[in-house]
């Protein structure tokens, strides 16, 4: 529907996989913050 | 399809006269040509206002939500599945219908039709699959075939799938039908071309609500659109607040939709709003085997967990 696949994101953790949880966490920041800010979702700022 | 009407009528009458039923819902002829609209029907009086021709695509299981009452209904192919749906969800019981099915040749496309006659259309007349269409006191022969609505061209399920009477012998379904191309034509898009499209395709959107009111699946006592706490939605005509309305809504209607074409045919403003729900339907066929409305004793894919499910997207 034209949100960049990479901004979405599923995965399986175990509460017992702290690690696990710490890459996913990174991995996605890191995909998300390479995919820039989305403003397709923002409506534009209001005129006061 | 024009003989089906004596046939309804003498079922509804029976059904009325020996009580089984408190009423009928059916379709009576609109104020103008090609909008038939829906009518209940009480007594066996009113049986003659009852019609039947091309232009009931209405979809009529829309009228059943909750109804407590003993009801005989008209039922299409689409409207029979989205009786069946009506009965899985618990909006009906199976018990109070009495199903008039009606197999099905397809509805016109009353834009398609209106948009070949500059100066309005008087009367329309079928026969078989000859359209008559008066314009100015000029008559054009016009074939139904080449009429008909998207949805009703690409119609799989053109027979009733549960039904107690028969209103005329089943049709042959249609086979071969390359049902989501235009799916595939979006799947093709990247992001920003999807993204500008669907702008394209709702900017012409007024927030009517006419899809959501004519869609027997859109049953929520307060729709999310018209709920005021929270307001999840804006209610104006802001872009993104539209675009919200119909993406959310096609997803309300995953795995339900049974491509019957009442929203694309109530918009005022002739927005293809089946290109939302054809790619949720493409999708519950393509991942679960599911085409929404088939059989009462099926549950839908998005309420039931079977191991084979697909989990790609789980990383």
């Amino acid at each position: 529907m034209g949100v960049e696949p990479g901004r979405l994101s599923f995965s399986w953790i175990s509460s017992a996989e702290s690690t696990k949880f710490v890459e996913v966490v990174k991995d996605v920041t890191a995909t998300v913050k390479a995919l820039g800010p989305n403003n397709n979702f923002k409506k534009a700022a209001k005129v006061a | 399809m024009l003989g089906y009407i004596d046939k309804i009528r003498e079922i509804s009458k029976r059904l009325l006269d020996e009580g089984r039923v408190d009423m009928i819902i059916g379709f009576r002829k609109g104020t103008i040509p090609m909008m038939n609209e829906p009518c209940f029907v009480k007594n066996s009086g009113e049986l003659s206002t009852l019609v039947w021709d091309s232009n009931c695509g209405i979809n009529l299981a829309n009228y059943l939500t909750d109804r407590k009452e003993k009801i005989g209904i008209v039922a299409k192919g689409c409207d029979s599945r989205n009786i069946v749906t009506h009965i899985i969800e618990n909006k009906i019981k199976r018990e109070k219908l009495v199903i008039i099915g009606i197999p099905c040749k397809g509805m016109i496309d009353k834009r398609k039709v209106a948009g070949m006659f500059e100066n309005g259309i008087d009367d329309i007349t079928e026969e078989d699959n000859i359209l008559r269409v008066k314009s100015r006191g000029v008559e054009t022969s016009l074939k139904k075939s080449d009429l008909l609505q998207e949805n009703c061209e690409l119609c799989i399920h053109r027979n009733p799938v549960i039904y107690d009477e028969l209103a005329g012998p089943l049709v042959e379904e249609q086979k071969d039908v390359d049902r989501y191309a235009d799916v595939r034509r979006i799947e093709a898009m990247t992001a920003p071309e999807k993204w500008e499209y669907f702008k394209d395709l709702i900017s012409p959107c007024i927030r009517c609500y006419a899809c959501r009111n004519a869609c027997p699946l859109c049953y929520c006592p307060t729709c999310f659109v018209d709920e005021s706490r929270p307001q999840w939605c804006g209610k104006g005509q802001d872009e993104i607040d539209t675009r919200t309305f119909h993406f959310l809504r096609a997803y309300h209607c995953a795995g339900r939709c049974t491509d019957c074409g009442a929203c694309e045919r109530a918009c005022p403003v002739g927005i293809k709003v089946r290109q939302f729900t054809s790619k949720l339907n493409k999708d519950c066929l393509d991942m679960f085997g599911w085409e929404a409305g088939l059989s009462p004793d099926q549950r839908p894919p998005l309420d039931t967990y079977k191991p084979a499910d697909p989990g790609d997207f789980i990383k």
